[in-house]
């Protein structure tokens, strides 16, 4: 995997990617229909369209949270068709970082706590775990909210918790699904801040808005509608 | 993830949810006590049985006339003296060998009257059974050769007639004729239903008179060793079969009764095991059934521990984990309770208790196996949630 890590390796590099589903009642559904994507280190890319557009689906195949149907996906490099269950597991643990619409916080237990467990999955001793979530919680300027729960915090904060816990295993990209969906427009704008400056700091970030005045913050913005990409700019 | 984390996670999701973790736990803690609790009483039930039968002395052969056996016709004994005399010979120490002649009888002392057990013996009794004096002497070998009219009461007898006096030297009337009591036994208690206590001895030949039977109810032969018990009772049956054809006899031994008695409370002991298990059982389909609730209810976090790098057996684990230790504290506190209950019993009834160490240790590893047998469903279902459907769940 470590030619993965190679600077001149794409972040994701998709070709004629398809995903289809099967309903209860057997009819057939092709949410994506073919899209060939390129996305190098470091970007900032924006996934917009309308709801049903497949960008969500797409969002999960790059997430490595489904499996296409057909077309290859490679992710820093690797085909991800040639992993196992626990070898994407582990790709999810190190490459990505995932930003959710609803938090996806765990209830009852700290923001120290929420933002460790990607690390608990990665093995990492208890202490250092702790260490490393304190110094990505102050990033997030939430150094004062270590032993809060979610219940005990706003949305913003909330949500930025959840980007903390994104970038606490230092991951290549980092997947937004409608970061601010769910927050006042300051809380997304200081979200949306964080995002810009990860990015500065050389994370990929893919984010999945049909919010034009989110989308327009991201340098490249594709449109995807019916499955396909429509436009690419 | 290291094991220790998803202890310290399963302990985490098992105090966040506290009442449910106990309510469920509560099935496998009756389950474990209940275990506990019937075989303790089962195997007190055959200890205190055990001790009642080696309470009679050790490695006694009892050879009575006819069959013994539930439905066998009652025999009308042919024994006499003479037989004793020949057993005598063939066992080779005469002081082994002792005789019993048995009648009821009412015993009084002035206007007491006590209806006691009347067993006509001889000198050798106290070697062949377990039979301590409290005051006076044993029967001795003049007693049995002149009929002396003595008797030695058992503890029961002698209080009921003569409550704290010393009865030793005083007279009683047994069917109108006049005993002197020249011993007292030390309380025994009783053996399968006979009492004991409420025995009178007096010499063999004393009771023969009495009865106006010249027949003894029974031979008992004391071994020297519990290797030598089988061969003696081979030898003392096939003597006497030799001396009267076609008759049957039986000798009894309480390696016999013992095994017998042990069987059926074995077995008894295995039938209240085997109904606590049922509700341990029970117990564990409560489990799996709050596993799965579980598992539902966190759909979610479920996603998204997928999402952030949990591998399938990371949440089998997890989930399996939590079901585990639901069961092995239940059974833990199940153990507890059944040790107390079972002390408790014992103090206040008059059922014997007595705790095993193979009732607790089958107790907790059925309590274990349990919680990895109903886990392992719900924990599987788990595992295979598909991230992107689990995230979606609200």
């Amino acid at each position: 995997m470590s030619l993965g890590d190679g600077r001149g390796t794409p972040a994701f590099e998709a070709i004629g990617l398809a995903r289809s589903y099967r309903l209860d009642g057997g009819v057939m559904v092709d949410a994506l229909r073919g899209v060939d994507l390129r996305i190098e280190q470091g970007e900032f890319v924006a996934i917009v369209g309308p709801s049903g557009s497949g960008k969500s689906t797409l969002m999960h195949l790059l997430g490595c949270l489904d499996r296409p149907t057909s077309g290859t996906l490679r992710v820093n490099g690797v085909d991800v068709a040639t992993l196992d269950d626990s070898g994407l597991a582990d790709l999810r643990n190190r490459t990505i970082g995932f930003v959710f619409q609803s938090f996806h916080l765990l209830a009852r237990t700290s923001a120290l706590d929420n933002v460790a467990l990607p690390l608990v999955y990665r093995g990492v001793p208890r202490a250092e775990r702790r260490e490393r979530a304190r110094r990505a919680l102050e990033a997030v300027g939430l150094g004062h909210r270590l032993t809060h729960r979610p219940s005990q915090m706003s949305g913003g904060e909330q949500q930025r918790v959840a980007v903390a816990r994104a970038l606490v295993g230092d991951p290549r990209v980092l997947l937004a699904d409608e970061p601010t969906g769910n927050l006042d427009t300051r809380n997304g704008e200081e979200v949306m801040g964080l995002l810009e400056r990860l990015n500065k700091g050389g994370v990929a970030v893919v984010l999945v808005t049909h919010d034009a005045e989110v989308a327009a913050r991201a340098r490249r913005r594709i449109h995807v509608r019916d499955g396909r990409i429509e436009r690419d700019a | 993830m290291k094991t220790a984390e998803a202890l310290r996670m399963a302990v985490e999701a098992l105090r966040v949810n506290r009442l449910r973790s106990m309510l469920t736990m509560l099935g496998v803690i009756i389950g474990v006590l209940s275990v506990v609790i019937l075989v303790a009483i089962g195997t007190g039930a055959k200890n205190a049985v055990e001790k009642e039968i080696a309470g009679l002395g050790s490695n006694i052969i009892l050879v009575v006339p006819g069959q013994v056996g539930l439905g066998a016709a009652p025999t009308q004994s042919r024994l006499d003296l003479s037989d004793v005399a020949y057993v005598r010979r063939v066992v080779g120490d005469p002081t082994k060998v002792t005789v019993a002649v048995n009648s009821g009888e009412p015993v009084r002392v002035g206007r007491v009257e006590v209806f006691a057990t009347l067993t006509g013996t001889d000198e050798n009794m106290p070697h062949v059974f377990d039979r301590p004096l409290r005051r006076g002497r044993y029967l001795a070998e003049t007693d049995v050769d002149t009929r002396r009219r003595v008797v030695i009461l058992g503890s029961e007898v002698a209080a009921k007639l003569f409550g704290d006096v010393d009865p030793i030297g005083r007279q009683v009337t047994i069917a109108g004729v006049r005993f002197r009591v020249i011993g007292v036994y030390e309380t025994v208690g009783a053996t399968f239903g006979v009492a004991r206590d409420q025995e009178v001895h007096l010499p063999v030949t004393t009771a023969q008179r009495l009865i106006g039977l010249p027949r003894i109810n029974g031979i008992a032969v004391g071994a020297s060793g519990p290797d030598e018990i089988e061969p003696l009772r081979r030898k003392v049956v096939d003597a006497l079969a030799e001396r009267y054809p076609g008759e049957a006899f039986s000798a009894v031994t309480q390696t016999q009764l013992l095994g017998t008695i042990g069987t059926v409370l074995g077995m008894l002991t295995g039938v209240l095991a085997a109904i606590a298990g049922i509700s341990l059982l029970v117990g564990g389909v409560g489990v799996s059934n709050i596993m799965l609730v579980s598992v539902r209810e966190r759909t979610r976090e479920i996603g998204l521990r997928k999402a952030l790098g949990a591998r399938g057996r990371d949440i089998l684990g997890q989930f399996l984990i939590e079901a585990v230790l639901l069961t092995t504290v239940g059974g833990v506190i199940g153990i507890l309770a059944g040790i107390g209950g079972a002390l408790l019993i014992q103090a206040v009834s008059p059922v014997p208790a007595s705790i095993t160490w193979w009732s607790i240790v089958l107790a907790f590893g059925v309590s274990a196996a349990v919680g990895v047998f109903f886990g392992v469903a719900p924990a599987r279902r788990a595992a295979r949630l598909d991230p992107v459907v689990a995230l979606r769940t609200d």
